[in-house]
């Protein structure tokens, strides 16, 4: 335990571990369908990690998170090879592969745009990242050889191996995994960086630019890095979304997504790891059941979602990380383990 | 909050942190020794999913929100008032078809998500009726790989008739390539003009709605191809070019929305040709609704294409559905999107009928493969056959005037490749007398 | 000469509705510095209370002064129930209490009014152009919304510059200490600030809806960004800013969809926005330094 306690990494990883273990028993545990929700969540983490660190941890905003999503999902179906066989299906590696390629060039163009981006201050930028948000579509359209268009390009799913199959495994169950996985190590890396000394750059950026200055930071630099960090995890939460809905196009990464995720990253709780987890539990389930369970006029889950947005944001802007680390500095602490967000 | 989220399946990290390489290498013991535990269903003895004794179960995604709720929200209400009707005449073989429609607000994430709760989780026997393109197109593979049937998808892109590719997958409604072929064989043999040119929405409505054009009358003999999107209303720029390029003959393929709003542009920049549409943005009530005081004065012959029953006159399946209409839904006047949703239904109980008895998911694919659908409202026979999977064969044309649809031409048919445009002779069908088909 | 002509006139006639939900944003921008997401959505709802005033009375001018009023109530509405807490909170706060409130009010809309019946609000004036040697040139219609334009800017422009109230208005936004010193009600003046607002949104609302094919709840979604994007290019500050981007905005993408593509429309926004941006950080209108990468 002592060296758990001194060591971040360590401390990480197992933090990690159990999100690993718990999500697959998880999948594990449910039908295809929930697996596919899971599956939802999943990318919506893996998304709100990278937007949580670029706003909470950054003081730079992103309304079109969706766009960089987007990059994620297009490169995905660029590169895997477009369904030969009978039923579409690429083995487990080159998916991954697919998926290292989506954060590769989503990393790529979220600097550029970083570039950009740390010209503008607040609402300035707000306008610039919303302006890129509903940009896709058209683009998509306009180069229709490259985009297809509004039906966009489909994405291959994992084969399943026999072994596998026959156990009940399904394709879903499968998605899911990759998900979590992919979760987990996005929530490791943002943890690690967090706690380094690139973490705390970004964070004296946010707190006080000039401060930061005097201590000899590149404030530009520390933004681009930023962009660059969200930019990945949008890639790959993208590109995770185009898995499971085996295509990448315009229409499922409007508006309404980036908002989405950036409402799980404020639902959650800013700049909060675990926050943006919980933020997007609510965001994905709320949505469901609301729908499925409850059977509400269809509008409802929309007024309900903004209702909650208002709510949050005016009476407990630390969402719920900052309402669970309330309630818990009220209870005698047990151990010495460090306050905040992990 | 916390207590509705549900399974709760994801920890704070950072406790307990001890107990993690135990909980792990047990969790990887237990995927290793058997299968998931919650996958239940579907596979099991000899039932077949969404079938009961007295019911049969049937799923469909529409856009019941958003921007395309408007336009589009009646054809659903119109499938859920004919089914009503059906199982008060008794069902289909003594089964109540059950509909359930999901909400996916046009937007394909929600359709992959709704979709597969339909499949998955309520376990419907087919899906039938499924809305739009973009949306459908993203479940496609997904109903593939769940070998589900998914029947007479309500929307008129050439991705549903992919047989190889997509064996349980049937489109309905006259495809835009079809309308564009037949539109344009009108024109050429029918209207004086001299210079044609296309306007249309700016996915496979237009792209396919001009290429049918192109298939009869040349590859350049379109002399300026504008597109619109959806997102913006503003098409003046369009029109202005159209005009500028003195053309007499525009083809449109658009949604009614923006058919209003281009005839009301090009009255607005004086601009008089003749306007020679596809069927989906040509209901006059449609237009009605939007122009309002102006829409009779802006419809007044424009030629459009048209797949279904004419309303308003003696035909008995018109006359039929408007009865339903009354007495199952709100019974407004009925427009051509909502007779869409009626014919729709209509075909879809025809699918479930001629599965049999004892339907399965592969005798209902095989019916509609065997041609045991059989034309009922539809003024032109349904292509499906093994290797065919595209629905109605054709449209006749009308002309608008006063607001109403008044044809000019017999049914005229055509194929999905370079095959000529034909008059189709066939006898039309009546509808069954509990208008239930057998 | 003829297409280009066309181009202009549609460029100015939609800058200037861009123009005025810009407007708008500047206003608020100015008094509270918020930016207010759901502006658009408030801009609808004056559009429905229209609406409905027109249908069940059959004055069009009626709706007009309706959706006027309530503009200014729901302005002042907004400001009391939930933006009054979020001003003195960090901007992006602001930012999604304003996405909350969009999202909001749009579903509320839709349960409100059934998607069943079409809404349409006819255009003040008529919008066939006048000929001119052959040419369509404007139509009295395009001279109504470029005029209501410039008479909101310049009613607000003598409001905030020239009454007592805008001095107020002014001091409040400006230094809301000295202010309350010298007796103002600052939180009253802030509220009033959102009031105009919302008449200017109601202005915007009454111009775009006849250039849609129908009222919906997402009518203004598009216009709203465009808006925002004007607002942004003028430079959030300046009320002839928000007119000069929005007319600026308006001509650029009337052009692009001219002589490109209309699919090309919002990524031609984008483009226009990241170039003013890069050269001026904080818009046209402001004498702000740029930042150095």
């Amino acid at each position: 335990m002592n060296v758990l306690r001194s060591s971040t990494l360590l401390r990480n990883l197992a933090a990690t571990a159990i999100f690993l273990v718990i999500g697959f028993l998880a999948v594990y545990s449910v039908d295809e369908y929930t697996a596919g929700t899971v599956a939802k969540l999943a990318l919506y983490i893996c998304a709100a990690l990278g937007l949580t660190v670029l706003v909470g941890g950054n003081g730079q905003i992103s309304l079109g998170h969706a766009a960089l999503m987007a990059i994620g999902a297009y490169t995905m179906a660029k590169f895997l090879p477009s369904r030969t066989d009978d039923f579409g299906q690429v083995s487990i590696g080159v998916i991954v592969v697919g998926l290292i390629l989506a954060i590769a060039v989503t990393t790529l163009v979220g600097a550029v745009i970083g570039v950009a981006a740390a010209r503008l201050r607040g609402p300035y930028l707000a306008g610039a990242t919303l302006a890129l948000g509903v940009a896709v579509p058209g683009v998509t359209t306009y180069f229709h050889d490259t985009f297809n268009g509004e039906q966009g390009l489909p994405i291959p799913v994992p084969r399943l191996p026999a072994s596998l199959e026959s156990a009940g495994w399904t394709i879903g169950h499968v998605v899911a995994l990759i998900a979590i996985a992919c979760a987990a190590v996005a929530l490791l890396l943002m943890a690690n960086l967090k706690r380094s000394a690139v973490g705390r750059h970004l964070a004296a950026v946010r707190d006080h630019e000039i401060s930061a200055q005097l201590c000899g930071l590149s404030v530009p630099r520390e933004q681009v890095r930023a962009f660059a960090f969200s930019a990945a995890t949008a890639g790959v939460g993208g590109g995770l979304l185009g898995l499971v809905i085996q295509g990448a196009n315009p229409h499922s990464f409007g508006l309404v997504l980036s908002l989405s995720v950036l409402g799980a990253v404020v639902i959650g709780g800013l700049g909060s790891l675990r926050g943006a987890i919980w933020g997007s539990i609510v965001v994905v389930y709320l949505d469901l059941i609301l729908k499925d369970e409850l059977k509400v006029d269809p509008n409802a889950p929309a007024a309900a979602y903004g209702l909650l947005l208002i709510v949050v944001m005016l009476a407990m802007p630390g969402g719920i990380q900052g309402l669970l680390t309330r309630l818990g500095g009220r209870l005698p602490r047990r151990s010495a383990q460090p306050q905040g967000g992990n | 909050m916390k207590t509705t989220i549900g399974t709760g399946r994801v920890a704070r990290p950072g406790r307990r942190t001890a107990l993690a390489t135990a909980t792990l290498s047990l969790a990887l013991v237990a995927a290793a020794c058997g299968g998931p535990g919650g996958s239940g269903g579907g596979g099991g003895g000899g039932s077949v999913p969404g079938v009961t004794d007295d019911t049969i179960k049937i799923g469909t995604t529409q856009p019941l929100t958003g921007p395309a709720a408007p336009g589009y929200s009646r054809i659903s209400k119109a499938m859920d008032a004919y089914f009503k009707h059906v199982n008060a005449e008794g069902g289909i073989h003594g089964r109540k078809v059950e509909l359930l429609i999901e909400d996916d607000g046009y937007n394909p994430t929600t359709t992959a998500e709704k979709t597969r709760k339909l499949v998955q989780q309520d376990k419907v026997f087919a899906m039938a009726g499924a809305l739009g393109t973009p949306t459908h197109t993203a479940v496609l593979d997904f109903l593939r790989q769940s070998k589900v049937p998914d029947l007479m998808v309500s929307s008129g892109s050439l991705s549903w008739n992919q047989a190889e590719k997509y064996p349980n997958t049937f489109g309905w409604q006259t495809d835009y390539f079809r309308e564009g072929k037949i539109l344009a064989d009108y024109a050429k043999k029918n209207v004086d003009g001299k210079t044609y040119c296309s306007f249309g929405q700016g996915d496979d409505l237009g792209a396919d709605g001009v290429k049918g054009v192109e298939q009869i009358l040349g590859g350049d003999a379109l002399k300026a191809k504008e597109s619109y999107s959806p997102s913006n209303t503003n098409v003046a720029p369009q029109i202005g070019k159209l005009q500028a390029a003195k053309c007499d003959v525009v083809f449109g393929f658009m949604i009614p929305g923006f058919t209003a709003l281009a005839l009301g542009t090009s009255a607005q920049l004086d601009y008089h040709p003749q306007w020679v549409i596809s069927s989906v943005g040509a209901d006059p009530l449609s237009l009605k609704a939007y122009l309002k005081e102006n829409a009779e004065a802006l419809t007044q012959g424009v030629i459009a294409a048209n797949y279904l029953p004419v309303v308003g006159t003696d035909d008995p399946w018109a006359k039929m559905f408007t009865d339903i209409h009354k007495e199952y839904n709100d019974g407004a006047e009925l427009d051509y999107t909502t007779l869409h949703g009626y014919c729709m239904a209509y075909a879809i109980a025809q699918a479930l009928a001629a599965a049999g008895e004892d339907p399965t998911r592969e005798s209902l694919v095989k019916a509609i493969q065997e041609g045991k659908v059989s034309a009922g409202p539809s003024p032109t026979p349904y292509a499906y056959s093994e290797d065919d999977h595209s629905g109605m064969t054709g449209s006749y044309i009308s002309t608008i005037d006063k607001l109403q649809v008044k044809p000019l031409t017999k049914p005229l048919v055509t194929d999905d490749a370079d095959g000529a445009v034909e008059e189709y002779d066939g006898e039309a069908e009546e509808p069954p007398s509990n208008g239930v088909p057998e | 000469m003829e297409r280009f002509i066309l181009f202009t006139v549609n460029g100015f006639a939609f800058g200037a509705i861009y123009a005025s939900v810009a407007l708008a944003l500047v206003i608020i921008w100015r008094a509270t510095r918020v930016l207010n997401f759901a502006q658009g959505a408030q801009a609808v709802a004056s559009a429905y209370v229209a609406w409905s005033v027109t249908d069940a009375t059959g004055s069009f001018w009626l709706g007009v002064l309706a959706a006027l009023v309530s503009g200014l109530v729901i302005g002042a509405l907004v400001q009391l129930t939930v933006f009054r807490k979020a001003e003195s909170m960090p901007h992006l706060n602001a930012v999604i209490v304003g996405v909350g409130l969009l999202i909001l009010i749009q579903a509320v809309l839709g349960m409100a009014y059934s998607v069943e019946t079409t809404r349409t609000i006819d255009a003040a004036f008529s919008s066939s152009k006048w000929q001119v040697a052959g040419t369509p040139l404007v139509s009295p219609q395009d001279v109504f919304v470029l005029g209501s334009v410039l008479l909101v800017m310049a009613g607000i422009g003598y409001l905030m510059a020239k009454t007592p109230v805008g001095l107020r208005m002014r001091a409040a936004a400006f230094a809301p200490d000295t202010a309350r010193l010298m007796g103002v009600k600052v939180s009253r003046m802030l509220t009033l600030g959102w009031a105009v607002a919302g008449l200017a949104g109601a202005v915007a609302a009454i111009l775009v809806v006849p250039t849609s094919a129908e009222l919906t709840p997402q009518v203004m979604d598009g216009v709203f960004v465009l808006g925002f994007t004007a607002a942004v290019v003028g430079g959030l500050d300046s009320l002839v800013g928000a007119v000069v981007g929005g007319l600026g905005v308006g001509l650029v993408l009337s052009y692009t969809s001219g002589y490109l593509s209309s699919d090309l429309l919002y990524p031609a926004a984008l483009v226009l926005l990241i170039v003013i941006l890069l050269v001026k950080p904080e818009g046209l209108f402001s004498a702000a330094q740029a930042r150095r990468v």
